[in-house]
């Protein structure tokens, strides 16, 4: 057994470690019938002539060096546009996603040409390996129960230098990802194959690549946090949960709609997660779908503005967090033996208050400008300036909502830092959404945890193992009930409790808090006191 | 301002402490030559295990003393003189006080055994006996454990996850058998032999620890004469007062520092709670020492208010505890000795998996509850306290059987299984009502 999980971490390395290389494994020509394919008129017309002079029919080693070819005349030309006033002359499309573009039509090279080998190669690999090295947990890890052993001795997930290994790995993703694609353009072809499998011949993009990465490592990591806590069926059908609607809602729908000439909507995403929401691009996409565009637009106010609330009064947040959202699902399997590593001290529970809700109003604000600026698009097409409002352009607060919030802080480091700062970095400190449900579960639910009586010990397995940084112990050793805006009701420190002391529960709002405490049941000497003022 | 020193900084120490604070502007000062901070001494075990680090299981942030004006000092008290107020120190300094409480725990028992000064040889107790593991463990492939109780089963689980195989022997015929009702300490020997590869030995008694010449342990002799190799033996018969350096002082002590129901001892303004305070009159129905954490906690409570003035015994409710047996916990609510007592009846229904269990007993003429033992599911202690305060029929409580239950959601459930077998066993016919808010009931 243990044999057959070494050899599975090693297939797995060899895949993991193929994929990590394949910027490095190309070929990139840019042939003259690839421009006049690829590139607009335009383009062609400011363009064509110095890359047929440099570019053309050179052959290249990695997408770096073509992309920096590729973007270096783009960038001369928009600077001569610009010094000389001739605004409209102006290449619009960003550098890097144009130079991706090319780099991507101009792949030949290994990756590109082998197609399902590759896939295999690499994801195939990744997967089988890891498989290989969960399953066998089934056996070696013994008796179903609370599996922490070892994790404050492993390197990888006690911040050693495996911990900070792995997080370089993510960070970089992300960074190429939202700002250097033209980097990894043979990590998208590998997965050109499966795009082809929604839309025939049509090379996939960063996101799809980016969307495969994540259902994958969803659905890999889902299957292991199901075989570690197999004894708590809570958890177990919340993994299967949070899985699903990664695999249907975020990819399979979005891949698919598009086929149907229906917007590529993610139908649980809501806004303010979801920040483009009311973005003109995104509006207009929807109304020009006809009815079940106008329908799924509807969908989308109705799922915040209603669903969100009401499902948050009923349930708690977690009916989203942790049983929906795919920030959360993440979190929850792919970030799991991270969740030790969030911060619980007070200071971080004050920044915590600060960030989440400062990025809330930022939200909000944006929000009114793009909407500001979509009503004018569809309502007042005369009009000059549609994105200005006191003064504001609608584009910049996009802009600088889109690099701040939802590239740096919902990606590198939400994300990249897992193995840092914990797997809830983002949806603790910077998740709208996350925000917005909390405000409604701290004042108006019928969710809280409750602690069971004079029970505690104080052990801290369940503060240690929240993945939110709750002192959840702070609260249970005073015989108070945990009612937090940032609890997403994961449920696992009531599994790692070794005393049976925390009940995730949904009831009247009546005695919610349960005992003001100081003191705790079972002290006949006093009376308890609840939050009714008894 | 009256000046209350408190030496130990456990639960009891640190309750007493906080509930002083609440109710008064006294000066404070814990003492503990253990850690600097206080630390939950039930979480020992998930340090070594690797679930937690040190600063995981300090239930307070260290801010937390200066902020409520709590002083710390890390330092042994070697002789109390009650006479002047004073405490020497190790360190050679003195501290006076006008109010003392001792709260200094238990040290592991050693009952005079050839070999127990040896090398490898340890109790699991305290902060130094965790490090002292980690040393010991470095080396091992095979221990020893002598005595079946909580702390012989945590020292097992601790050491299988550094791979190290443990024998555990104990001297009854069942596990934990003069706590445990015989089914249970069944159900929890076969838990640690099948499903832990535990070598559990019962009816073996340990006879000598054996030398291997350079004053470290190379195995023990049982009373059989069966010699098991071992490099680390644990010592885990129970626990008793840690009140050797009380015996220079005029505080009078037993097994344990002996106190009335306020926590007084022979000598004015000196206090004893916790593991240590041994009751001159136990409180009806219970020992005469008690060393669980929760009633170190009440034990605080209760000091704390006579040190404010507001003179209180104390009067602990329903007797409750829990633990947990590697991965099959355990809660108990109300008195549930090994054997019922002559006016108890009593009902046992086990799961076909063998590792689900409840235990219940009531008085066979009045059929008030008495209490019970349940293993594998958790129970409401609110509704339990309540249902044994107000003494309630067993047939009610199984009726509620549904709305008591605190696993969490999704679980399975026996309820109905339990009753149906009740119902056949006693002749009754105890209906199952439909769970309702647990709060509904409580204030019913």
């Amino acid at each position: 057994m243990k044999t057959l999980k070494y050899i599975g971490l090693f297939i797995f390395l060899i895949g993991f470690g193929l994929l990590t290389a394949t910027p490095f494994i190309g070929s990139y020509t840019l042939t003259d019938k690839i421009m006049q394919e690829n590139l607009s008129e335009y383009e062609l017309e400011v363009l064509g002539d110095a890359y047929r002079k440099d570019i053309v029919g050179k052959t290249y080693e990695t997408s770096f060096g073509i992309s920096q070819d590729l973007m270096k005349p783009y960038k001369v030309k928009n600077e001569e546009f610009r010094s000389n006033e001739q605004w409209d002359k102006l290449l619009h499309t960003p550098p890097k996603d144009f130079a991706f573009k090319i780099a991507k039509a101009s792949s030949n090279g290994f990756i590109a040409n082998n197609g399902w080998l590759i896939v295999f190669l690499t994801f195939g690999l990744g997967i089988i390996g890891s498989l290989m090295y969960i399953f066998p947990n089934i056996k070696l890890m013994g008796h179903p129960g609370i599996k922490n052993d070892g994790i404050y001795h492993s390197s990888m997930q006690s911040r050693g230098w495996l911990g900070f290994l792995m997080a370089s790995w993510f960070i970089s993703l992300y960074i190429m990802l939202y700002f250097y694609p033209h980097w990894i353009v043979s990590m998208t072809n590998v997965v050109d194959p499966l795009k082809g499998l929604f839309i025939e011949g049509a090379g996939a993009s960063q996101w799809f690549l980016y969307g495969l990465l994540y259902t994958v490592a969803m659905t890999v990591m889902g299957i292991r946090m199901i075989i570690k806590y197999r004894h708590n069926k809570y958890q177990i059908f919340r993994t299967c949960s949070v899985i699903f609607f990664q695999v249907v809602f975020a990819f399979m729908l979005v891949e698919i709609l598009p086929i149907f000439n229906l917007p590529a909507m993610d139908l649980k995403n809501a806004w303010p997660l979801d920040y483009d929401f009311l973005f003109d691009w995104n509006v207009q996409a929807h109304f020009a779908a006809g009815t079940i565009g106008r329908f799924m637009f509807f969908w989308g106010i109705a799922l915040s503005l209603v669903l969100i609330p009401l499902f948050a009064y009923i349930y708690g947040k977690r009916w989203y967090c942790s049983w929906v959202c795919g920030c959360g699902g993440l979190a929850e399997t792919l970030g799991d033996p991270y969740r030790q590593l969030s911060n619980k001290k007070m200071w971080a529970w004050k920044l915590e208050r600060w960030l989440v809700h400062g990025v809330l109003v930022f939200a909000i604000i944006m929000t009114i400008f793009a909407g500001y600026h979509t009503y004018n698009v569809l309502n007042n097409p005369q009009m000059d300036q549609k994105d200005i409002l006191l003064g504001i352009s609608a584009y910049d607060i996009r802009s600088w909502y889109g690099f701040a919030i939802g590239a740096i802080f919902a990606g590198v480091v939400g994300t990249g830092f897992y193995p840092i700062f914990g797997n809830r970095v983002w949806c603790r400190f910077g998740c709208p959404l996350a925000a917005y449900l909390g405000i409604v579960q701290r004042f108006k639910s019928r969710f809280r945890i409750t602690t069971n009586g004079g029970q505690c010990i104080s052990c801290g397995n369940c503060s240690t193992y929240c993945e939110q940084g709750i002192d959840v112990k702070a609260y249970a050793q005073r015989g108070q009930n945990i009612i937090r805006a940032s609890c997403v009701g994961c449920g696992v420190c009531s599994a790692v409790c070794p005393r049976g002391v925390l009940k995730l529960e949904n009831g009247p709002e009546e005695g919610r808090f349960g005992n003001d405490g100081p003191i705790v049941l079972g002290n006949e000497g006093f009376s308890l006191k609840d939050h009714q003022g008894e | 301002m009256e000046k209350v020193v408190i030496i130990g900084n456990g639960i009891s120490g640190v309750t007493a402490t906080r509930h002083i604070r609440k109710n008064s502007e006294k000066e404070l000062l814990i003492i503990s030559a253990e850690t600097e901070h206080f630390y939950s001494r039930t979480a020992l075990m998930y340090v070594f295990m690797g679930h937690m680090r040190y600063q995981d299981i300090k239930p307070y942030e260290d801010w937390f003393w200066s902020k409520n004006r709590i002083e710390l000092m890390f330092d042994y008290v070697e002789h109390i003189d009650t006479d002047n107020k004073q405490l020497d120190m190790a360190s050679g300094q003195q501290v006076s006080y006008d109010t003392l409480i001792v709260a200094v725990g238990s040290k592991s028992n050693k009952f005079g055994w050839p070999g127990q000064e040896l090398d490898g040889v340890q109790g699991l107790y305290s902060w130094q006996d965790l490090e002292l593991l980690e040393e010991n463990v470095k080396e091992a492939k095979r221990a020893v454990i002598v005595g079946g109780g909580l702390i012989g089963v945590e020292l097992a689980e601790m050491l299988h996850t550094r791979d190290v195989k443990v024998t555990v022997l104990v001297r009854e015929s069942e596990f934990w058998g003069n706590v445990l009702p015989k089914e249970e300490g069944m159900l929890v020997t076969r838990h640690l032999r099948d499903d832990h590869h535990v070598d559990l030995r019962l009816e073996t008694e340990l006879d000598e620890i054996l030398d291997d010449g350079n004053g470290r342990v190379k195995g023990v002799k049982t009373k059989s004469g069966e010699i098991i190799d071992c490099q680390i033996v644990g010592l885990t018969p129970g626990v008793s007062p840690n009140i050797d350096f009380l015996k220079s002082s005029n505080i009078e002590v037993n097994r344990g520092v002996l106190v009335n129901h306020y926590f007084e001892t022979n000598i004015p303004d000196v206090y004893s709670i916790g593991d240590c305070a041994e009751f001159k009159n136990p409180v009806e129905g219970r020992r005469n020492l008690e060393q669980v954490w929760y009633t170190g906690r009440m034990h605080g409570e209760t000091v704390a208010q006579t040190i404010c003035g507001n003179k209180m015994t104390y009067q602990p409710g329903p007797w409750f505890n829990s633990a947990k047996f590697m991965d099959i916990e355990y809660q108990t609510y109300g008195m549930v000795l090994n054997k019922p007592k002559d006016n108890e009846d009593e009902f046992y229904w086990e799961h076909k998996n063998g590792k689900i269990c409840l235990h219940l007993r009531w008085d066979k003429d009045s059929d008030v509850f008495t209490g019970l033992n349940v293993f594998g599911i958790r129970l409401r202690h609110e509704l339990f306290d309540k249902w044994l305060r107000e003494g309630a029929k067993i047939e009610e409580i199984l009726s509620e059987l549904k709305t008591a239950n605190f696993d969490p959601e999704f679980y399975d459930h026996y309820e109905e299984e339990i009753i149906e077998k009740f119902n056949g066993e006693k002749q009754r016919n105890v209906k199952i009502k439909p769970k309702k808010w647990w709060l509904k009931l409580l204030k019913s």
